[in-house]
């Protein structure tokens, strides 16, 4: 078989694959409908044969950059003979068609594998999932197959060579960035199915939240993890030092996150007290809208971003199209099936269900403060009040003060009980975790740093009044038991989900705080011999030279760097490359990594005379803004490992009728978990 | 009943985002009107490139007479490109002005001898002053000033025969 | 012609954008830090013109560094942060400020936040005092009748 032919067979993959999500689409729902056991029997090998063809489809793409096809446009543009096979690899997602195609693939598979750990879940539901699964895919492969075909040929005059790989994009951080996101984003439409199920069907009883709860969890982690890797990348290759800049894209991934996390939550309160149902089914479609809205905002042009993808505003028009109907209808539906009564579990105002509650509609302000500045310059442009511009100063301003004043209930929440706490069991437990947090956050800056900040006073309070009480109610916990170790091994998973969870927000937050108060940056002209001193080390420059790479040339600067106080020193090699193909300059920023600080150099420009303007720059804690959020991702996995998951459920009925009155006795136990 | 509405809110918010958001699609995010529309042309005082030794400033566009300010450099391709058009304006007797900016007198005086003149005079803005109070943040953009040197029209980017048709005369004759 | 489309819109881009790197790495001497603070406040806020989204801080393109010149002698000169701002509004539009004004068209976008943090503020007290009202509501008279009815026709059933 000539390499010709594999873009042909990969082509070809796609249609049976649409064909597979028609018929994935209709005949299971039908069957649910009409109670034809045979038809939703068509569930499970609809979807996996849609998955496998999909796959198909993606390895042959795959195929043809690892083989330099460059008839197909697709490699022709984002591919050359002398890059580096890993990054051919990767280049296939580093493009709006292969990303799509990408997008596809993740979704058939979460699909595919949500029917087949579903053997428990009643038939017709699991019909009704797959169904709205199949719908979304159709919708995809459509949108593949119609405006963004990564199999198109450029024959018979194929191009000798390609036009290479944006060379921002050959990075070890860009190779994970977007299959991580991408899970995160496609994992939510699993719990979206299961929502539009439940509405669908009528079952609207308690069980739906428990069966969704791991896939969500799940692909919360992989977006917190998407969402972390695509600051740290920015962070060290972007030459600036920032790690977050409010830009319409960033924004976009954090929009279903926030609502992620809302859901996460509420989906806890379902399951347990049979409450917030119609909270958690509309936040279930709204993350999945959230989704699919930021991949309209990136590959449509309108929003000016540096990350998006080359623009088409008749792509934008088909997304926008798969956007209204999914979501339009998927609200609609909600609006007209939701339940009408709400379950009356009453409940009082330092209770659990309180906290979580204000939890949810503090998530939801936040998503809609973020919303609202990432469209604002779009929304006066279309009503012709002219152009204006949403920035970090804006969002900054904003996003603190409301996170703040989140970290106030966090701290509570965990300690509150379900249905009701007496505030006098709240204050003799958070008292001493208040005036801690408050005494060491006043202290710690006085005494670690040159000078005070009440910023970073206030993010430690925040994070500690987070962190304090967890501990608090670890020794609550234990202090009964034979031993510290008999009383740990009693707590469940999901508690030290939950704590874990708490404990990645603090971190992040204390990163937050100390890096952008105490970072210092400095901008120096440097030759050889010249010395620069930041934060008690000093830089020297030893040696200019030039170096050649697979695809690029070089001038690197030699930088040893010894800290005051020290003998021994180390050596930072930044670098300015040029890559030849695209003829691009780019900078390698030179990274010392610690946990407590990173020494960050970069080379600015060639001053001539052999002298080069540099940027040294000492970020204090920068490490933990990700470290918070691999914390985060842990603490959500960890929450829904707990085997109650993992076993086979028993007759649902007792189960939910116990949950939902909210009388169940666990609900108020000691050891509740999550 | 209102719990019925407060379900459907969700849904109109959302109908309502995709009308902007689809609105959005037939915008240009990088159109943008000129921050001096309905302002006085910004006072300067330069050389002009014919002439080194003579200076202007803005009595130049106060003449009474309707002005097409073009900002142009030898450097940008869709200058040249658009030159075809500028004599065509020049021809229809609206008053040219041209500013050459960021480049060289060598280089500006080369170019008008081989794409043609169709201005009455050129200033020479190296380094950018009268460029940066305009606002100009590239090559070409075009500003049509009125009797009064009132900057009323601004195009950024290059003039196509249709832009000319369709733009350019219909405000030269607005403001006439 | 797809490929002259794509290739169109590829050099559009790389002409009117800066490079997304940090190409503004300059020297400037600043005797005095705070006017160094303020000279970087101001550079992060200020938006480059021609760059898809850039600080001026950050961006490449002649026109920031233009500009960026500008903001450095204007602070020099003994201006304001404001009259700094002012000034670039006036040549370049609103656009150019990462900060939005607060005006009458962007009332929604500074006051819809804290509105909603009041209404959220609202319907929690709302939602916890209708709660606790439905499940400490007493039976009356009747309803019980109705139960002991319920529970006796159970008993013999």
């Amino acid at each position: 078989m000539q390499i010709q032919m594999i873009p042909e067979i990969g082509h070809f993959a796609l249609v049976i694959a649409l064909l597979f999500a028609i018929v994935q689409s209709v005949v299971p729902l039908a069957g649910a409908a009409l109670r034809r056991p045979l038809w939703m029997a068509y569930a499970r090998p609809m979807a996996a044969g849609q998955f496998l063809f999909v796959a198909i489809a993606y390895a042959a793409l795959t195929a043809s950059y690892m083989l330099d096809d460059f008839s197909v446009l697709n490699v022709a543009n984002n591919s050359n003979s002398m890059l580096p096979w890993y990054y051919k690899f990767s280049a296939v997602w580093g493009n709006h068609e292969g990303s799509v195609l990408l997008w596809s693939m993740m979704l058939a598979g979460w699909g595919y594998f949500a029917v087949r750990y579903s053997r428990e879940l009643p038939r017709d539901m699991v019909a009704r999932v797959i169904s709205v699964l199949g719908m979304v895919c159709v919708g995809f492969l459509l949108f593949i197959l119609v405006t963004s075909n990564p199999f198109e040929r450029l024959l018979p005059q194929m191009p000798q060579d390609g036009a290479d790989l944006n060379p921002l994009l050959q990075d070890i951080g860009l190779i994970m960035h977007p299959p991580m996101l991408y899970m995160g984003y496609v994992g939510f439409s699993v719990v979206f199915a299961f929502a539009i199920a439940a509405l669908l069907g009528g079952r609207l009883d308690a069980a739906w939240a428990r069966w969704a709860r791991p896939w969500t969890n799940l692909a919360w982690a992989f977006l917190t993890i998407g969402i972390a890797l695509g600051s740290w990348w920015a962070y060290y290759e972007l030459g600036w030092g920032g790690w977050w800049f409010w830009d319409p894209v960033e924004n976009a991934s954090l929009l279903p996150w926030l609502t992620g996390t809302a859901l996460m939550h509420s989906l806890a309160v379902t399951e347990k007290r049979g409450s917030f149902k119609s909270w958690t089914l509309l936040l279930a479609i709204t993350t999945f809208s959230l989704s699919l809205l930021g991949t309209f905002l990136v590959r449509s042009g309108v929003l000016t971003s540096v990350h998006a993808f080359a623009n088409d505003p008749s792509r934008g028009f088909f997304i926008l199209m798969l956007l209204g109907i999914t979501v339009g209808l998927s609200l609609l539906v909600f609006a007209l099936r939701a339940p009408r009564v709400s379950h009356k579990v009453g409940f009082g105002w330092l209770s659990r269900d309180a906290m979580l509650l204000i939890n949810n509609i503090m998530l939801v302000i936040l998503t809609v403060t973020v919303l609202l500045g990432t469209v604002y310059p779009l929304l006066l442009d279309a009503l012709n009040l002219g152009k204006i511009s949403v920035g970090p100063p804006y969002f900054n301003a904003l996003f603190v003060p409301l996170t703040l004043l989140m970290c106030v209930f966090m701290g509570m929440g965990p300690i509150s009980r379900w249905k009701d706490t007496s505030s006098k069991l709240l204050i003799q437990r958070l008292w001493l975790s208040a005036v801690v947090a408050v005494v060491l956050g006043m202290a710690l800056p006085l005494i670690f740093a040159e000078r005070w900040s009440a910023p970073v006073a206030i993010g430690i309070i925040a994070a500690l009044w987070i962190v304090l009480p967890m501990l608090r109610d670890l020794y609550d916990k234990t202090r009964h038991a034979s031993s510290v170790g008999a009383g740990l091994k009693k707590l469940s998973l999901a508690y030290w989900g939950m704590q874990l969870g708490h404990l990645g927000v603090a971190v992040t937050i204390i990163g937050v705080a100390v890096v952008s108060n105490y970072n210092i940056e400095r901008n120096v002209r440097m030759s050889v011999g010249d010395s620069v001193s930041v934060a008690g080390y000093t830089f020297t420059m030893t040696e200019l030279a030039s170096r050649r790479g697979p695809n690029f040339l070089a001038d690197r600067a030699v930088i040893e760097v010894q800290r005051d106080g020290r003998t021994r020193s180390f050596t930072m090699n930044p670098e300015k490359r040029l890559y030849i193909a695209r003829g691009m300059p780019m900078t390698q920023v030179a990274l010392r990594p610690g946990f407590f600080r990173d020494l960050y150099v970069a080379m600015g420009e060639d001053l001539g005379d052999n002298s080069w303007a540099m940027r040294v720059q000492y970020k204090p804690f920068v490490r933990w803004l990700w470290l918070g959020g691999l914390l985060m991702a842990a603490g959500g996995v960890l929450a829904v490992a707990d085997k109650r998951y993992r076993r086979l459920a028993t007759a649902p009925d007792p189960e939910e009728a116990a949950a939902t009155s909210g009388a169940k006795p666990e609900g108020d136990r000691q050891e509740a978990t999550a | 009943m209102t719990r019925r509405l407060i379900l459907l809110l969700p849904l109109i918010g959302f109908l309502v985002l995709s009308l902007f958001l689809y609105q959005g699609l037939s915008l240009n995010p990088f159109h943008r009107e000129s921050a001096l529309m309905a302002r006085d042309f910004p006072e300067f005082n330069l050389p002009t490139l014919e002439d080194p030794e003579r200076r202007v400033d803005r009595s130049l566009l106060q003449t009474g007479e309707l002005t097409l300010v073009n900002v142009w450099g030898e450097w940008c391709p869709e200058c040249k490109r658009e030159m075809p058009q500028l004599l065509d304006l020049a021809d229809r007797g609206i008053r040219m002005v041209g500013v050459n900016w960021k480049d060289t007198r060598e280089k500006g005086l080369g170019f008008l001898e081989d794409f043609g003149n169709p201005f009455e005079t050129n200033i020479f803005d190296p380094d950018n002053e009268l460029g940066f109070e305009l606002g100009v943040f590239g090559a070409p953009e075009t500003f049509l000033v009125d009797r009064d040197g009132i900057i009323r029209y601004h195009h950024t980017g290059y003039i196509s025969a249709s832009d000319v048709r369709e733009h350019i005369l219909p405000e030269v004759q607005k403001w006439q | 012609m797809a490929v002259i489309r794509l290739a169109l819109i590829g050099i559009l881009t790389l002409l009117m954008a800066g490079t997304l790197q940090a190409g503004a790495i300059e020297v400037r001497e600043f005797d005095d830090p705070v006017m160094e603070q303020r000279y970087r406040s101001l550079t992060a806020s200020l938006r480059c013109p021609t760059c898809e989204n850039q600080a001026i801080n950050d961006s490449d393109a002649p026109v920031s560094r233009d500009m960026r010149n500008h903001v450095y002698m204007m602070l020099m000169d003994g201006r304001a942060d404001m009259e700094i701002r002012d000034f670039m509004v006036e040549r370049f539009g609103n656009y150019v400020l990462y900060n939005p004004r607060l005006e009458g068209r962007t009332f929604l976008l500074w006051g819809l936040p804290a509105g909603l943090v009041l209404a959220g503020g609202v319907l929690v007290a709302l939602v916890v005092r209708a709660r606790r009202n439905a499940s400490a509501r007493e039976l009356s008279a009747e309803e019980r009748a109705r139960l002991e009815a319920l529970i006796n026709r159970g008993r013999t059933e």
